[in-house]
Order: C-alpha cells, then structure tokens, then sequence
C-alpha cells in the first residue's frame, strides 16, 4: 500500500519538474522518469502488458522521437521563451481549478472501495490478446491504417520541398 | 511475487483518480505556462498517460479487459500523433526558426 503512495508522490513531482525545468532536455529526461513510475503503477496493479508496452512504447520510442527532434532543432542560443508571470499565474490559477472541480466531484462520491484483483490474470497478454483479436478486431486493424497513415504524413511534412528549398 | 500484488489491492479507487487528477491539471498547466512547442506537447503526453492510468485501475476495479485494450488503442494513438506533431514542430523550425508558439499567431498569412 505505501508503495502506492510512495510512487505516486515521485510521480506528482516528476511531473511538475517536467513543466518547470528551463531545459527541454532536462524536460524531457524528467518525462522518462515519470512515465518509469507510471510503468511501475501499471506492475502493482497486475497490468503486465500494459506495462511491458507503456515502457518500450513510451519510453522506448516516443521519448527518444522527441530527443531526436530537439536535437534537430538548434536551442544553443538560450532563447527559451518565457511568458509573462501575470500570465503563469493565471495557468496556474485555471489549472488548479480544474483541479478544485474534479476533487470537489470526487468528494460527492464519498469513499470508495479499495481496487481488489477480481481476475488476478487480468492484464496477461494472453488474456487481452484474446479480447484485442475478438471483440476488438475491427479497431486494430483500423490502428494499422492509422499508423501507416500517420507514417506517411511525418515523411511527407518533414521532408524539404526541393521546388522551394 | 503474490504478496508484492497485493500491495495495491488495499489501494481505494479514489486515491487513483486523485492522482490522475493531480497528474492531468499539471499537464494542463503546462500547456498554459509554456511557450516552447515541445515541452506543450510533452505536457499533453503527461495528460494522456493519466488518463491511461485511470482507465487501467478502472478496469482492474470492474474486473473488464476492455479499458486496458482502449489503453493500448491510446498507445498507438500517441505515436501516431507524436510522429506528426513532431513533424509539424520541425517544419514549424525550418520556416520561422524558431518554436516558439507565439510566432504561430499569424496562421492567417
């Protein structure tokens, strides 16, 4: 149970380091530590797959597209833009009413039961493989076309158009 | 390896959605505060990634396979969109030389 909390107390503060770092790699790299403990939470809640998948998709891949694309863009000339602190205020004022709102919801509920494991093989692979190829057939193959799509389109807006390069 | 499952089985579900809560209003946040483009798309990762949690200690809680395969849908959905909002950001650089988004507010020329 404390481990829970424990994480969940490293993941909050990864995550406002992730927004108040001045360095974007340093951003980054604060990300990946966020999205370990996220990988961590899917491991005590028996998410296997999930797990296994959030740790090579998200920090496997995403994370190191981003670093890839910050190192294509030159930011050695600490240019950083800053906004105006009226204006962070303001973020941070509507952010933490959103907040307000959501825990005050929460609230109205009242205490709630403790997540219990009613099927322990749950989040296997073989389990969800089993549902992803049945019910859900139909939307994985559309995901493939979704990729693919998406694949050509990156390829298409991040080559250099030779008639104006 | 039984009794480390276990862990989180004392865990109520309010607590979950109090921290996905938490972790959701900082991405927002970061959206708001941040004029670099990258670290607003990072931030829009950050609420994605609680939304997946929630969905999966929702599923674990009914005991339905279904919100951890929409989970997986949402994976696949992040790369896709990663892949091209990346892509704009660099195409964004290449024109203005910079990715800062306040540049961007001149869409209609």
């Amino acid at each position: 149970m404390s481990i829970f909390y424990f994480i969940a107390f490293l993941s909050i503060l990864f995550a406002v380091l992730v927004i108040s770092a001045k360095n974007p790699v340093h951003s980054i790299l604060y990300l990946v530590l966020t999205f370990f403990t996220f990988t961590i939470q899917y491991i005590l809640l028996n998410a296997q797959f999930l797990a296994i998948v959030n740790f090579i998709v998200y920090m496997g891949a995403i994370l190191v597209l981003f670093l890839y694309t910050l190192m294509l863009i030159n930011l050695n000339k600490d240019s950083e833009p800053v906004k105006t602190n009226l204006v962070k205020i303001a973020a941070v004022l509507g952010g933490g009413c959103l907040l307000v709102v959501v825990v005050a919801a929460l609230k109205v509920i009242g205490a709630s039961d403790p997540v219990l494991f009613r099927d322990p093989n749950l989040g296997l692979v073989k389990n969800l493989g089993k549902v992803l190829f049945n019910e859900f057939l139909l939307p994985f193959e559309v995901s493939s076309l979704l990729l693919l799509s998406a694949m050509v389109g990156a390829v298409l807006l991040a080559t250099k158009d030779p008639k104006t390069a | 390896m039984e009794s480390f499952f276990k862990t989180a089985q004392t865990v109520p579900l309010n607590h979950y959605i109090l921290l996905s809560a938490i972790i959701f209003s900082i991405g927002v946040i970061g959206v708001l505060i941040r004029r670099n483009a990258i670290v607003i798309f990072m931030s829009i990762e950050l609420m994605l990634n609680s939304v997946n949690l929630l969905l999966t200690a929702f599923s674990v809680y009914r005991g339905d396979a279904t919100g951890q395969v929409f989970v997986f849908f949402i994976m696949a959905l992040a790369a896709a969109e990663v892949a091209v909002g990346l892509a704009i950001i660099v195409m964004i650089y290449r024109n203005t030389n910079s990715i800062d988004i306040n540049v961007l507010n001149r869409l209609k020329w």
